[in-house]
């Protein structure tokens, strides 16, 4: 093990012993239908996190998704309202925010500026074009749609995986082929590592960032859609401060913030993390919803120090192999 | 007010006040009687104080913001310190602690929220952005646990009258925002301060070969940012006479670094201006105003916002720089 | 030329201008296939634009280019790389967060069904590196791997690539005495093929050991090429140095210095993989020249010195009383004032202006509270830009816009203003046109009447020599030897740098 999985080993370490802990208060949360629960009310939370750790592996931020998740579920209502079939809206929501973020991409990219500012203005744009759809809460009702929310599948012992259960953990296992075995992953993490590097081996930066803002700008659309699935609605204050939620997954996840060092499984635990604060704070009643934010925060500091304390470490190692002669 | 400011004013600083004018301008277009003033109990009312006030908050944070964004940093935890001391004062208040005591606690908080950061920021290295992300994300979660999960209310004669009385004829607020203005532009313009927070954000390992202490001026840099956010979430708890942990200050620090932006501030450090990025924060709240008097839905507000940045970013940027160098030479 | 070797590579009159500056002035350069051809020259010599110009970072303004007699132009380092140049940098410019055999083959890895096949690319990583002895897991973050194999595997990638022409930038700098034994076998093993290396290096040591013939630049303009066989260490540091032993005519500026006790005295004073220890006593009005070849522990002395690096070992008195300097601040607390070499990133703050550049060292001193009146920095402004004839419109102008020579006074100026008694000036006539170099030399000479304690690190000897009491030799990151009295020429001091590095030789 070196310590760049380290971070990794720590989330799943603390993700295990958490869950012993729980389970050993509360043995009814050893079950599958808990756990399968646990999946399905953070689904939308783990697609888009996949999106964000693409964007945090390149070395970038992306703070439009909360926003996109919102304006998702808001065009899917307004438009099946009006009679668009929900299959057809899906696709073209789904055009429509992948082409959002290969803007925002191309912005970062020609405009040689901060990725958090350009996502900053996404994230006010699409959140302003919610509310010029509408500023209620429109429930989606459509015989298509309770059939998409009929969909499960049967696990043993009892729980249920639904559909967006199984949307979140084929975006994860998408993600996990993308990241680690297609050329553009690879070309992912090299932008991260060093971009004037991957520059000179040969890396085309402004295809790859441009992708990579679009794959986030698509999670984060799929990640709506699964959010309007699980509310059956639309509403243009929805998921506000989602890009918080599923910044600190992907970094509690353990890929590195600065980029380069991660990996989308990681993620995929960071988030059943907070599910896991989440759950807890259910099961024991007397605590308030509060303190998932504080428990996130603290964790996400204490890894952000994990990693400030390795990348230390690393950059003395390399000191050591200078020759004293 | 400062030895550079004069000659920034006449020709740098054109392009805020140009936008402040033409801004105005069209909210007067739309709404004839949008500079009507009348006095009343002596307090004057009409659309431009209507904007000095709502622009109050915004402004105050900007204050902050652009020490801050000036040191090459950014502060994104504002509007999370504004909901946990507006949580603080509304909490106190509820308790029925006298007005100075509400206010000490508060920018005591503030100012702890402040070293936190400039802690992380100054000496843990991290950077600014994923620094004070962490109190961005933690914030309301405290400012829960202080209401405990609540939303307090009060009717503390004090506390109201912070946002709710006038002074001058003004609101308070905005002369709250003016008196902070003038005292942190003294404080960096007629102490040093403010030359060396320049300096970091220009260079900071020249600045500190050259001696100048980067730990301590980076720490009372985001420290003086608690501050102004506290002050900025008394206010708002005052406002609305209580506190809203989940809604106080939400989005605010987005439009205190766009007042910055505005206002000419680079978000790569260095110089700065704190008057104009007040020039900033009214042209926001101006169009803020402006598209409500026009009849448009105020959630436009978020689409302008969004298309200023974009054009400020296509102005700003290298690639522009670029196409206007090589169109001066042809 | 008479030789067997076909020529590979063959510059001719080779120019490149930069606004102000002539970095690369008609060079000629050869290259024979099976060769390993040292480029040498201090800093700002031209290597460094030399290997960019062929590399395609910079086009040419002038000369030709002709790869195995095909005139080429390459447009970038892509394209440069595909007609068979390869270069590795001394920071290895691969991703350290990548595997071994995904920087092998980052952008060319072979693809099974679309996806990347990892099993195949391992394996053919694995076929590479035995080539150059190298057995190691191919899967290992190439950042966790020793300097020494990341440079075999950058320079693995580089020939795989190319396949022609290697270059070879200053790669030994961070290796220890084995690896450089490693990395010269497999140097060998590739001109055995038939590739021509360029090595650009500092050490003169690895020159003798591993260079078939020497190029040396100065200033921009070829000095000439020598086959090292014929060749002593001598001749080459002289070329780089560019001076002739018996045109020694400089004056040598003579002066009284007071017998009186060190300003700064340093015993067994260094740091563990930095510099080694060394004793140093610096009186009122002296100036200590500190000279050595780029690499060789200067600038670390200096840093050392000014608190920007901790000494973990030996003493350090000031005035006679012990002190440990943690930072910056607290050197100059203490008196003393640096003006570092790359005045870019270390010196200037480019925005702010003359004036406040002038200002801010007395400034940091005096602390936020106490802030100097702007009438007040105005006339230390104006008194320094008169006193150093600081070339300016207007002290109101960003120092960014000022010409290089100008920045060091300025630079100076901010140091003088807070009236030091040590000052470190790190290559202070870098950069700078020719009149303003006596400029700054007859300076270095007042402030020294003035009484200030001087260290001023320099590669250009003549002038260490006029204005020098003493010269400090450095080789190695450690100091060899101190010459004094008569000692103090060009002839002795271009000796010491040039001596072996043999225990002994020193003495």
């Amino acid at each position: 093990m070196t310590s760049r999985n380290l971070p990794f080993f720590a989330t799943l370490v603390v993700f295990v012993v958490a869950w012993a802990l729980c389970a050993a208060q509360f043995p009814a949360m050893l079950s599958t239908r808990v756990a399968a629960n646990l999946i399905t009310d953070n689904a939308y939370l783990g697609v888009a996190a996949v999106g964000m750790t693409f964007v945090i592996l390149s070395g970038g931020i992306d703070l439009s998704v909360g926003s996109v998740i919102a304006f998702t579920g808001v065009f899917l209502a307004v438009t099946v309202r009006a009679g668009l079939d929900p299959i057809a809206a899906i696709l073209l929501v789904l055009v429509i925010t992948t082409a959002f973020g290969a803007v925002m991409g191309a912005m970062i990219h020609y405009l040689e500026t901060p990725a958090f500012i350009v996502t900053l203005a996404g994230m006010f744009f699409a959140r302003g074009v919610c509310f010029l759809m509408t500023t209620d809460s429109i429930p989606i009702d459509h015989p298509t749609w309770d059939a998409l929310l009929s969909v499960s599948w049967k696990i043993p012992t009892g729980g249920r995986l639904t559909l967006i259960a199984g949307i979140m953990i084929a975006a994860t296992l998408v993600g996990i082929v993308l990241a680690h075995l297609t050329r553009f992953g690879t070309y992912v993490y090299a932008l991260g590592g060093n971009r004037t590097s991957a520059e000179l081996m040969g890396v085309p930066i402004a295809r790859t960032t441009i992708a990579i803002y679009a794959l986030s700008g698509a999670l984060s659309g799929l990640a709506g859609l699964v959010f309007a699935l699980y509310t059956s609605a639309g509403y243009s204050l929805a998921a506000t401060g989602v890009e918080l939620d599923t910044i600190a997954a992907v970094v509690i996840g353990g890929t590195l913030l600065t980029g380069g060092v991660g990996t989308v499984a990681g993620t995929f635990v960071g988030v059943m993390i907070q599910g896991l604060i989440q759950t807890y704070i259910i099961f024991d009643g007397t605590l308030s919803s509060w303190w998932t934010k504080i428990a996130v925060g603290g964790l996400l500091f204490v890894f952000i120090l994990l990693q400030r304390v390795l990348v230390h470490l690393a950059g003395r190692s390399r000191d050591r192999l200078v020759p004293a002669t | 007010m400062t030895s550079t400011l004069p000659g920034r004013l006449s020709f740098g600083a054109l392009p805020q006040f140009a936008t402040l004018a033409a801004v105005l301008l069209a909210n007067w277009l739309v709404f004839p009687d949008f500079f009507d003033l009348r006095l009343q109990d002596g307090r004057l009312f009409g659309s431009v104080i209507d904007v000095l006030n709502r622009g109050a908050p915004v402004a105050i944070l900007a204050l902050g913001m652009t020490l801050v964004i000036a040191t090459k940093g950014v502060d994104l935890s504002v509007g999370a310190v504004m909901a946990i001391c507006g949580a603080v004062a509304a909490t106190m208040a509820a308790a029925d602690y006298s007005l100075v005591a509400i206010l000490a606690a508060a920018l005591a908080v503030g100012a702890l929220c402040g070293l936190w950061n400039g802690f992380l920021v100054a000496v843990l290295d991290i950077q600014p952005i994923i620094a004070t992300l962490i109190l961005m994300v933690t914030g309301r979660g405290i400012a829960q646990l202080v209401t405990e999960g609540q939303i307090v209310t009060f009717t503390h004669e004090g506390l109201i009258a912070v946002a709710g009385s006038s002074a001058l004829g003004l609101p308070m607020p905005v002369v709250i925002a003016l008196v902070l203005g003038l005292a942190l532009a003294a404080l960096v313009r007629l102490t040093a301060l403010g030359l060396l927070i320049e300096s970091i954000g220009v260079n900071r390992t020249a600045s500190t070969y050259a001696g100048v202490d980067s730990r301590s001026v980076l720490l009372a840099t985001y420290m003086i940012s608690g501050l102004t956010a506290a002050v900025a979430g008394v206010i708002a708890a005052s406002d609305i006479r209580g506190a809203d942990a989940n809604n106080a200050g939400l989005w605010l620090e987005l439009d205190a670094i766009l007042a910055v932006v505005v206002g000419g501030t680079s978000l790569f450090g260095g110089r700065f201006s704190i008057l104009l990025s007040l020039v900033g924060a009214l042209v926001i709240q101006a169009m803020n105003t402006g598209i409500l008097l026009s009849g448009y839905p105020p959630e436009l507000n978020l689409i302008v916002k969004a298309v200023v940045i974009a054009a400020i970013l296509v102005l700003q940027s290298p690639a522009a720089g670029r196409l206007f160098g090589f169109l001066r030479r042809s | 030329m008479d030789n067997a070797e076909p020529l590979l590579l063959s510059l001719r009159g080779l120019t490149k201008t930069f606004p102000g500056v002539t970095a690369l002035d008609g060079v000629d350069f050869d290259l024979r296939a099976g060769e390993v051809h040292a480029l040498l020259g201090e800093n700002g010599a031209g290597k460094s634009t030399l290997i960019k110009t062929l590399t395609g970072v910079y086009v040419r303004d002038g000369g030709s280019v002709h790869l195995q007699g095909t005139p080429i132009a390459p447009a970038d380092t892509a394209d440069a790389q595909r007609l068979g140049i390869g270069t590795v940098y001394q920071e290895v410019n691969l991703l350290p967060n990548l595997s071994v055999a995904e920087n092998l083959f980052l952008g060319r890895e072979p693809r099974r069904f679309g996806l990347r096949d990892a099993r195949r690319t391992e394996a053919m990583a694995r076929d590479l590196l035995v080539g150059y002895g190298l057995d190691i897991d191919v899967r290992r973050a190439l950042g966790d791997c020793s300097v020494a194999v990341q440079q075999i595997v950058a320079i693995a990638r580089a020939v795989d690539l190319s396949g022609k022409v290697l270059i070879l930038d200053e790669p030994t700098a961070s290796l220890d005495a084995g690896e450089v034994v490693t990395l010269f076998a497999i140097v060998r093993r590739l001109t055995a093929r038939g590739i021509g290396v360029i090595f650009v290096t500092h050490f003169l040591d690895q020159v003798f050991a591993l260079a078939d013939r020497a190029t040396v630049l100065r200033n921009g303009r070829l000095v000439g090429t020598r086959e090292i066989a014929g060749s002593n260490r001598l001749d080459i540091v002289k070329m780089m140095l560019g001076r002739e032993l018996e045109t020694e005519t400089m004056k040598r500026h003579r002066r009284q210095v007071v017998d009186a006790p060190p300003v700064v005295s340093a015993r067994g004073l260094g740091r563990r993989a930095y510099v080694q220890p060394f004793d140093l006593d610096i009186r009122p009005g002296e100036a200590i020249g500190v000279a050595g070849l780029l690499g060789s522990g200067r600038t670390e002395t200096a840093k050392l010195l000014f608190g920007i690096k901790q000494a973990d070992r030996g003493a350090l008195a000031v005035g006679g009383k012990p002190v440990r300097i943690s930072s910056p601040r607290a050197a100059a607390a203490l008196g003393f004032g640096f003006c570092p070499e790359d005045r870019k990133t270390e010196g200037i703050v480019g925005d702010l202006s003359v004036r406040e550049n002038i200002a801010l060292a007395l400034q940091a001193r005096r602390g936020w509270l106490r802030p100097l009146g702007r009438t007040e920095s105005r006339a230390l402004a104006d008194r320094f830009i008169r006193a150093l004839d600081i070339r300016t419109s207007d002290a109101e102008k960003p120092i960014r816009l000022l010409s290089g020579g100008n920045q060091q006074k300025a630079l100076l100026a901010r140091w003088l203003a807070t009236e030091p008694r040590f000052l470190i000036l790190d290559e202070p006539t870098r950069g700078i046109d020719v009149g303003a170099h006596a400029e700054i030399i007859r300076l270095i000479e007042r402030l020294c009447d003035d009484g200030l304690a001087l260290m001023v690190i320099s590669s250009e000897i003549e002038e260490i020599v006029a204005y020098a009491d003493r010269v400090v030799v450095l080789r190695d990151r450690s100091h060899v030897r101190t010459l004094e009295g008569e000692a103090v020429n060009v002839n002795d001091i271009v000796r010491a740098i040039a001596a072996e590095a043999v225990p002994g030789a020193a003495a």
